[in-house]
């Protein structure tokens, strides 16, 4: 057996690969298939259960949180939680609710990833097509600099910032995130433009485009599909950062995730479950929204881009 | 202008202007790996051997903040806290991610609705899955209150609660957050293993498990060791979860070092501690990291 798998070549990973192969099952009750199809009902539950409970829970009163049971869903809905967690819900002194988070999210965000995909696409580009003596070097310092735990960058970083003038600004965050989002950017774009037919790019070289001109109008139209992998990766990763908000913000600049936790986690006032539970999903709705939106194309690229690297 | 006339290959000009718009394009690289990822580490690991405090300052003290750092409770509660939970993290996430990968891969129907199910909680930050977790775990008005009110007046599930059981209480909602990405790797690389394999085992008469196990186990190793130097990473970066969850306690029993790290540097003003500690974390992560890469990159050229 072992040594059919040696003599066969491993396949190539495709893209598409992740499709389902063969015909159709067909339906039958056999003992297995019950246990296959039981199986992956349970373990569904478990994937389901924090979302309904989330959603439940944000939708019903404090009174009947306190007498009823958190996986029932509300006997009266209310929308009041939610109202609250966007624009009441206090943290420290401000009792601006999370709307001020949300935004500033909004502005961390929508820079970091614009700003980290140009840099690391051409960067990848320049890796693959126009190395240079010591490109390489880099590249592997690069990679190997996304294994160190941030912990020990984080001071040095707090330094540069503050000679630069952006420390606990958005502007200082967003050229953290744009730092430590170009090892697994760069990766990714250098993997897919070294799967991209060398020929075409000699063809252009022939015809006499240069660096940008190749990139603008060869590299880029043909890598679409990556660059909203990367899209989607840089989104929902800054969007879920917690440690570089919270060491590189100020109280007024955090960004939803520190903001969400000092307002589920502060130990003063009557805990209400309700309105944490909706801060929590309003939290959680972007990453879920693009999630669900770009469904097969998330789970293509992470697959894709893991596999090949 | 100046990248016109360079092109690769011609040997005449400047070296350093040949190929001038690819060394502009990489300037941030350069930047990056240069001043933050080399010179940043380089400054903390040299900063460990002071006795800064309030500020960074050059007054060697040899290797007394690591003695300090080794005799704190805290510090060694926070690394067997992390190394319980990694080792676990580490063997559920590979095991799970690959049962359910199979499971997905038996031709099913509506298999596309079951990995967007499991897929979904990567999506979601790791304060969202500490803060629903921590709710569902409620001893008050989760999951033990509601099994106690169908009639099991004495059934205890608190894992928060307790120091012995914190750590699993972390597990399940890491568990519920990663697993699903593991999945998805995983199940590329079954699809990505060659249909004839299958067909010349079904000829063979080998049963399922023994093909898996024997075959397609072993075809999969580069997935496997992708999928492990992912996830230990993630690992040892274990801090908003926590944060999230517990915020280290009961007492110490959820501690893990980043939280140290961060206590030190940021709120206990204890730089030197700070620093120290935060080396600790890389020489852990180098560790792992260079058998690692050792044996993928040792013996040949990759790329």
């Amino acid at each position: 057996m072992v040594d059919a798998a040696i003599i066969i070549t491993p396949p190539s990973v495709a893209v598409s690969a992740v499709q389902p192969r063969g015909a159709k099952p067909k339906a039958r009750f056999s003992g297995s298939n019950i246990m296959l199809y039981g199986t992956l009902f349970v373990v569904s539950v478990y994937y389901l259960l924090p979302l309904w409970v989330m959603v439940m829970t944000s939708l019903k009163g404090m009174p009947e949180i306190r007498m009823g049971n958190i996986f029932a869903p509300p006997v009266e809905i209310t929308f009041q939680p939610w109202v609250k967690a966007w624009s009441e819900a206090c943290t420290g002194l401000n009792c601006d609710g999370l709307s001020r988070g949300f935004w500033n999210s909004v502005w961390i965000t929508v820079p970091s990833v614009i700003i980290s995909i140009i840099v690391a696409s051409v960067n990848g580009y320049a890796l693959v097509n126009w190395r240079f003596k010591g490109s390489e070097v880099f590249f592997t310092i690069l990679i190997f600099g996304s294994f160190i735990p941030y912990q020990i960058m984080l001071y040095p970083i707090v330094i540069l910032l503050r000679e630069l003038g952006i420390y606990g600004t958005l502007y200082g965050l967003i050229l953290v995130h744009t730092i430590f989002g170009m090892p697994i950017l760069t990766l990714l774009f250098r993997n897919y433009f070294s799967s991209l037919p060398e020929e075409l790019f000699k063809a252009a070289r022939v015809d006499g485009a240069g660096f940008w001109r190749i990139y603008f109008q060869i590299m880029v139209p043909m890598s679409l599909p990556i660059f909203v992998v990367a899209l989607i990766l840089q989104i929902t990763g800054i969007w879920n950062d917690f440690l570089f908000g919270v060491v590189f913000t100020k109280p007024e600049t955090y960004p939803m995730t520190v903001q969400l936790n000092n307002i589920v986690n502060s130990v003063q006032g009557v805990k209400e479950y309700n309105v944490n539970m909706a801060a929590t999903l309003l939290t959680g709705l972007v990453p879920l929204i693009i999630y669900f939106v770009s469904g097969k194309l998330f789970v293509r690229g992470i697959a894709a881009g893991a596999v090949k690297g | 202008m100046a990248g016109k006339q360079t092109r690769t290959g011609r040997p005449t000009g400047l070296r350093l202007f040949r190929n001038l718009n690819a060394k502009v394009a990489a300037v941030p690289m350069v930047l990056t790996t240069l001043v933050v990822f080399v010179g940043g580490t380089l400054w903390t690991v040299l900063y460990s051997f002071t006795n800064s405090k309030l500020l960074p300052r050059m007054q060697f003290v040899g290797l007394d903040q690591y003695k300090r750092l080794w005799s704190n409770d805290l510090w060694n509660a926070a690394i067997w806290n992390l190394a319980f939970y990694g080792v676990m993290s580490l063997v559920f996430t590979i095991v799970m991610g690959f049962v359910l990968a199979v499971l997905l891969d038996q031709k099913i129907r509506f298999e596309d609705t079951f990995r967007t199910i499991m897929l979904y909680p990567f999506a979601l930050s790791f304060i969202v899955t500490g803060l629903v977790w921590q709710w569902i775990l409620n001893p008050e008005m989760g999951i033990q209150e509601v099994v106690r009110r169908m009639g099991f007046e004495t059934f205890t599930f608190d894992p928060l609660h307790n120091p012995s059981t914190v750590l699993y209480g972390l597990l399940i909602a890491g568990l519920w957050q990663g697993t699903g990405f593991t999945m998805c790797l995983m199940l590329a690389g079954l699809r990505g293993i060659d249909e004839d394999i299958w067909k010349a085992a079904r000829v063979d008469g080998i049963p399922k498990w023994k093909t898996y196990v024997y075959v397609v186990i072993p075809m999969m190793r580069p997935v496997f060791v992708t999928t492990l130097v992912i996830v230990a990473a993630g690992i040892i970066k274990l801090y908003d979860l926590v944060v999230a969850q517990t915020s280290g306690g009961p007492g110490n029993a959820s501690q893990v070092p980043a939280m140290y790290v961060y206590r030190y540097m940021f709120t206990a003003q204890n730089l030197g501690q700070g620093f120290a500690a935060s080396t600790m974390m890389l020489l852990s992560v180098l560790i792992v990291l260079i058998p690692w890469a050792y044996l993928e990159f040792g013996g040949k050229k990759h790329g």
